[in-house]
């Protein structure tokens, strides 16, 4: 293969695991408005702070560290770090949620963009507002077997994530077509009123929502938190999700995951060749320029829900 | 007992059509205004003027061009940032090229280069709708801010990329730059605010006012009845991006007098006047301008409540900051998703029975 193919090829493979990145994110915000119709601008926050309690779980100087005296191991410390966000999924629900049903969707919006500040100023009383550097034990640095056999360099932890994003999204995918748990969340997300007249409880399958998007952000949180380490800016990749999001459609997860792919290898291929004639750093704005064209032919996203409106 | 229209009866249209149609409210109105152009000026100084009058005055401009846009037409937009920009460095390079123009105009001409750029943004929502537009509108945001970073034409070259406010007369009077007595800034702002906000009353009620409503509540049924949603929709982006552009134009040439458009025009500004609006009451002039002035004195509240009032050290304070002004937001729009305008509504009708209520 020529030079010019193999950085071709690797510009594409690395667009594809940010996409995967961006995905892991999207996938978030896919769940909370497919199950609520809330557009929940928390994510990027959530991700930050999950990531955020993991570190101090296991990190020397954390609260249990300066309390009790010893840190957690890894797993158990992301076991406990997934209890956490199964708590703040409980506390969103009774204290904010809960006296919202029924209210526009812009009001709702508006309260997940309220919910971003009280999480971030939380998370920074709490844990500081330092960058702090993730470590649980992802390889990181080039991939020997692609470097050796085809001369492409492939970064170990975009693969690790990209291998972890198909399998996330693989079990939600079952979680939500084969479990009773998964029928309720379909029937809530399609009717509010008629799954509660059929006795799902909406308040539980929030919660649960909830949960499993803040199980999601962990994992997010993870992933951009060991390539970048963990400081505020992880909130921001909320705003990088965005354009993943109305590209592949508000309600679809495997929307999610093809918008972040289109979005991550165009916003490369972008900066390589396009940025050099316009100056550069192109890519705080390109994708939602990419997600606009896409959107003028299909308003409601590549694999979003057909939009009927009736008068 | 004070507020009964007990006794005014109008005898035409016109006063039946009027602004005020209760004289204790033209009273209060016009006291007011009294007390806000010939009061205030005397004892303000430069604190109250660049920590409170002029912010809240710049943004309270802003909040009532968007409200124009999200509350009235429906269309939810994150690219106030963005136009605000615009009007900004429409004014600097205006007013760096024609040194001689009246400031007035400059403002003007730059609130109507921002109707442009907004209409031409404003296209997408001809096809786009609800949150999709929303996150479209942020390309504007982004790719406005980026524009104004790159292009050196923008900020003239300047080295530091930053823009920065020549010392303008009006009357023979500095309003902008650094030696401007607080007084006049504050009274070119209180100038402007006034007298669009009133236009604002006055296109609300209108035949376009109208027709964003129609478009707002249903725009299919909008256009089975006559209404085009291209005009409809495109002049509610025009002229609140004329709006957000003048704003833009006071934030920067008479308030902060030099920018840096990363910091100045941030998605951060997008998202605070969209919770001015939210807060203030969507779909209310006034709504919006009491969105305003909480939204501007509440993180000055909070901050000296707990560092001057608790003695709580910086750092924390602007921790803690953040998260009461989370839970305040999320407060609000529990207790009143209707807004501040909602609550005042309700206060008038307590006002009118008060204090024998049976």
């Amino acid at each position: 293969m020529g030079g010019e193919v193999i950085f071709f090829l690797e510009i594409v493979i690395s667009g594809v695991m940010a996409g995967v990145m961006y995905a892991l994110v999207a996938l978030g915000f896919v769940l909370i408005f497919k199950a609520s119709g809330i557009f929940n601008f928390a994510q990027g926050v959530m991700c930050l702070f999950a990531a955020l309690a993991l570190y101090d779980f296991m990190a020397p100087g954390g609260w249990v560290d300066r309390w009790f005296g010893f840190t957690f191991p890894v797993w158990m410390a992301i076991v406990l770090t997934i209890g956490v966000m199964v708590v703040v999924a409980w506390l969103i629900e009774r204290l904010v949620l809960q006296h919202l049903v029924k209210q526009e969707p812009i009001i709702l919006f508006m309260a997940t963009l309220g919910l971003a500040y009280v999480l971030e100023g939380v998370g920074d009383i709490l844990f500081g507002s330092d960058v702090k550097p993730l470590d649980i034990g992802i390889p990181q640095g080039a991939s020997d077997w692609a470097l050796d056999n085809y001369g492409i360099y492939v970064e170990k932890l975009e693969l690790v994530a990209a291998i972890t994003g198909a399998v996330l999204v693989t079990i939600l995918g079952i979680f939500f077509h084969r479990t009773r748990i998964g029928r309720a969340l379909r029937a809530v997300a399609d009717d509010h009123q008629a799954a509660l007249s059929v006795g799902i409880s909406l308040r539980t399958i929030w919660v649960i929502v909830w949960s499993v998007s803040g199980i999601v952000a962990l994992v997010a949180g993870i992933m951009w938190g060991s390539k970048s380490g963990v400081q505020f800016s992880l909130s921001l990749i909320a705003l990088k999700a965005l354009p993943v999001l109305i590209l592949g459609g508000f309600t679809s997860v495997p929307g999610a995951i093809v918008g972040g792919l289109i979005i991550g290898v165009g916003e490369k291929l972008a900066e390589v060749y396009l940025g050099p004639f316009v100056g550069g750093a192109i890519e705080n704005w390109f994708a939602y320029m990419l997600a606009l064209v896409f959107l003028l032919f299909r308003p409601q996203g590549l694999f979003g829900e057909r939009i009927i409106e009736r008068v | 007992m004070f507020y009964r229209e007990a006794g005014q009866f109008k005898t035409s249209y016109i006063a039946d059509q009027s602004i005020l149609p209760i004289a204790q409210d033209r009273v209060f109105v016009f006291g007011f205004m009294a007390v806000a152009f010939l009061g205030v000026p005397w004892f303000i100084d430069s604190y109250w003027a660049n920590a409170i009058f002029v912010p809240f005055l710049a943004y309270a401009l802003a909040a009532i061009g968007l409200n124009l846009l999200t509350g009235y037409c429906g269309q939810v937009s994150l690219g106030t940032g963005g136009f605000m920009a615009v009007g900004a460095f429409a004014t600097f390079k205006l007013i760096t090229l024609f040194p001689d123009l009246n400031l007035i105009i400059v403002i003007l001409l730059s609130g109507a280069i921002t109707a442009a750029v907004g209409v031409l943004f404003g296209i997408p929502s001809l096809r786009i709708k609800g949150f999709y537009l929303a996150v479209a509108t942020l390309a504007a945001q982004f790719f406005l801010v980026w524009l104004f970073n790159k292009v050196g034409w923008f900020f003239n070259y300047s080295p530091t990329g930053q823009i920065t406010m020549p010392s303008v007369e009006m009357f023979g009077v500095l309003v902008t730059g650094p030696s401007a007595s607080p007084a006049a800034r504050y009274l070119f702002c209180l100038g402007f605010v006034v007298l669009f906000a009133l236009a604002a009353k006055n296109i609300v009620r209108g035949r376009v006012g109208r027709s964003w409503m129609a478009i707002r509540d249903m725009d299919i049924a909008a256009e089975l009845i006559g209404i085009r949603p291209l005009a409809a929709k495109l002049s509610a982006f025009a002229v609140s991006s004329f709006y957000i552009g003048m704003a833009g134009a006071l934030y920067f040439g008479v308030w902060l007098g030099s920018a840096e458009p990363i910091e100045a025009f941030g998605v951060e500004q997008s998202f605070l006047v969209l919770f001015m609006i939210i807060i203030g009451g969507l779909g209310s002039i006034l709504g919006s301008v009491l969105g305003a002035a909480f939204m501007t004195l509440m993180p000055i509240f909070l901050k000296n409540f707990m560092v001057d009032g608790l003695a709580v050290e910086v750092v924390t304070a602007k921790h803690v900051e953040i998260t009461l002004m989370g839970v305040l937001i999320v407060f609000f729009l529990i207790v009143e998703p209707h807004g501040l305008a909602r609550m005042w509504q309700i206060l008038k009708e307590k006002l009118r029975l008060w204090p024998f209520p049976y």
